[in-house]
């Protein structure tokens, strides 16, 4: 799979135009109260990509994706963030920015699979309906959007029968399925994942990422992820964090085979955790 | 050798200490149940031969002349009596449960820190004012604003008795409920934060959803509380045998009857034993309330 990496070779991945990046972090810095957990960080993902954002624990992974959604923000004034993020060029940290946009625009799958307790077809209209509420859509409308969304991610003809089950009562695999089709009918830019197969087993993990690469292109997608094998096979650049700051990015192939820095090289030969 | 009985002796003495506590603890676990069962029997021991005797059912549950103390014919119609409790609890309800649910969603939802636990402590000194403060408000403060305000010549009926016991039972109601909110896992908020659900929202479409079990078992606890309780009901209700038409009818409640007769009521004649069959006919239905509430937090899906 990792052959259909994308066309970016070489060194660090020049600075490239705004309009073809979805996710640009520029020197963003982030305290949890006193503690500094990132160090102006930078970070550009080109539109349509996969990128996997890999490095030890505590390092800021979580940290530094939970910004892009502000998600992070529900810890209150504690978290204080500085720099700018854009998402599809639009500064997100603006004082004006709504955040139901902006969470529509960028999706979150989280590491443990996190279905809202209603029924597999609720849960896949919950955010539709949040978001185009004033807007009229026919029983038969909703079952097409749930089909789409279900058989994009390759959930459809397990489910199909029961969709009136509860979501919660699936496997963990057809939960974390379920959570990334839940994004999809607002059709979001960009999709967050933080360590989505973590709570998976081999053989899920596996089905996962070939969900991802489905959905590549359509989709931008950020990955967190422990795994480098992971990384290795499900993404196209890889960018490397170590104690609240980024080392290294540059596409996967690059990173893993010629990293530039020495903690790269130590960290992908599995000499920190 | 010796040393080493010695310690086998300690350990003994551990084990006894153990065995002890075990044995303490479950009699208090038993005697709970002990009492309950032994309650229940002096209650329908004393009213027993009167249930399955003098008691004409018919008249019981549907006349609402409750004349226990007639010289030639006295009747026992609890109608009224009936009647009187479910209109104050009923009444008790409409205020303490937009009361108490809203008071639970702000603490659980949106208060912080000191906010949140200032008002915690609050709510529990609010539960526990004693209900004869609760009857004093009713009577002393309550009676003439509604004189006044209603232009009606007496404040104490369904309408004092209901808000008063409406805001005695919001407390404990609030308790509950805060419990219950915050017995829903944060991760369902965050996935729906995440998909950019308003904080509104989250709360009205996966928060209340997720916690109605709890919230269904608070507002039963809560008609509970009404049902059973006396002391305020019978200063603020005018205690006088009526039908409510309206709320400001005066009424009598089943608890106040029995608060107010048992003492004149010589022991094991008639209207002794129709007061018992009263408390018998609160028991079941309190019982019955608190067993719903029960299967309600146990999530028991009906249908
Ligand atoms: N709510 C918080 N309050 C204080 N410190 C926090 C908080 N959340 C995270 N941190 C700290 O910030 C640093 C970065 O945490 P983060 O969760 O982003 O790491 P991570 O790279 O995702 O780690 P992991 O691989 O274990 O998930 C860590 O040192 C962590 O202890
Ligand atoms: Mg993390």
């Amino acid at each position: 799979m990792a052959d259909e990496s994308g066309a970016i070779t070489g060194a660090a991945p020049p600075k490239r135009p705004a309009a073809e990046l979805a996710i640009d972090v520029e020197q963003v810095s982030l305290w949890y109260g006193t503690f500094q957990a990132l160090f102006e960080v930078d970070l550009q993902v080109q539109s349509g990509s996969i990128t996997a954002l890999i490095g030890p624990s505590g390092c800021g992974k979580s940290t530094l994706l939970r910004s892009v959604n502000r998600i992070n923000e529900r810890l209150g004034d504690y978290v204080r963030t500085t720099g700018s993020i854009r998402v599809m060029g639009h500064d997100v940290l603006a004082d004006g920015v709504d955040l139901a946009q902006l969470r529509k625009q960028v999706g979150m799958v989280f590491q443990r699979p996190n279905p809202l307790p209603l029924s597999i077809r609720e849960n896949v209209l919950f955010g539709h309906r949040l978001h185009r509420a004033d807007e009229k859509f026919s029983k038969a409308d909703e079952n097409q959007i749930v089909e789409e969304a279900l058989t994009e991610v390759l959930l459809w003809d397990e489910v199909k029968d029961r969709l009136g089950q509860r979501a919660t009562e699936l496997s963990l695999e057809a939960q974390q399925k379920l959570c990334i089709a839940r994004l999809l009918p607002v059709k979001p830019k960009v999709i967050l994942m933080d360590e989505p197969t973590s709570a998976l087993d081999p053989k899920a993990t596996e089905t996962l990422e070939h969900l991802l690469w489905e959905l590549k292109g359509e989709y931008t997608i950020l990955i967190v992820t422990h795994n480098m094998a992971q990384a290795r096979r499900a993404s196209e650049e890889t960018a490397f964090m170590l104690l609240g700051r980024m080392v290294e990015h540059r596409s996967t192939e690059d990173l893993f085979l010629t990293p530039r820095e020495q903690e790269t090289a130590d960290y992908i030969e599995g000499r920190y955790g | 050798m010796r040393r080493s009985v010695g310690d086998l002796d300690r350990r003994g003495r551990a084990w006894y200490v153990d065995k002890a506590v075990a044995g303490l603890v479950f009699i208090g676990g038993i005697s709970a149940i002990v009492f309950i069962i032994g309650i229940f029997v002096f209650i329908t021991r004393e009213g027993w031969t009167f249930v399955f005797g003098t008691l004409d059912f018919g008249e019981f549950f549907t006349s609402i002349e409750w004349r226990p103390t007639s010289e030639n014919d006295p009747t026992y119609g609890a109608l009224a009596l009936i009647a009187g409790t479910a209109s104050v609890t009923g009444l008790a309800m409409l205020v303490a449960v937009p009361f108490s649910l809203g008071a639970a969603i702000f603490i659980a939802e949106f208060a912080t820190g000191r906010t949140r636990e200032a008002l915690k402590v609050l709510v529990e000194l609010l539960a526990a004012i004693p209900s004869v403060v609760w009857g004093f408000i009713g009577l002393a403060i309550m009676n003439p604003l509604i004189i006044d305000l209603f232009d009606v010549p007496i404040g104490l009926g369904v309408l004092n008795s209901g808000i008063i016991l409406g805001l005695m039972a919001a407390p404990i109601m609030t308790t509950i409920a805060e419990d219950a909110l915050k017995a829903v896992p944060d991760g369902y908020r965050e996935a729906a934060e995440a998909m950019g659900a308003t904080k509104w929202q989250v709360i009205r479409q996966v928060v209340l959803p997720a916690g109605k079990n709890g919230l269904m078992a608070a507002v039963l606890l809560g008609v509970g509380r009404g049902f059973g309780e006396t002391m305020a009901v019978l200063m603020a209700s005018g205690h006088s045998i009526n039908l409510p038409t309206s709320p400001f009818d005066s009424v009598r409640a089943l608890t106040a009857t029995i608060a107010a007769e048992l003492g004149d009521a010589p022991r094991g004649m008639e209207h002794y034993q129709a007061l018992f069959t009263l408390g018998i006919f609160l028991f079941i239905v309190t019982f019955c309330i608190n067993l719903a509430a029960d299967i309600a937090v146990r999530g028991v899906r009906k249908g």
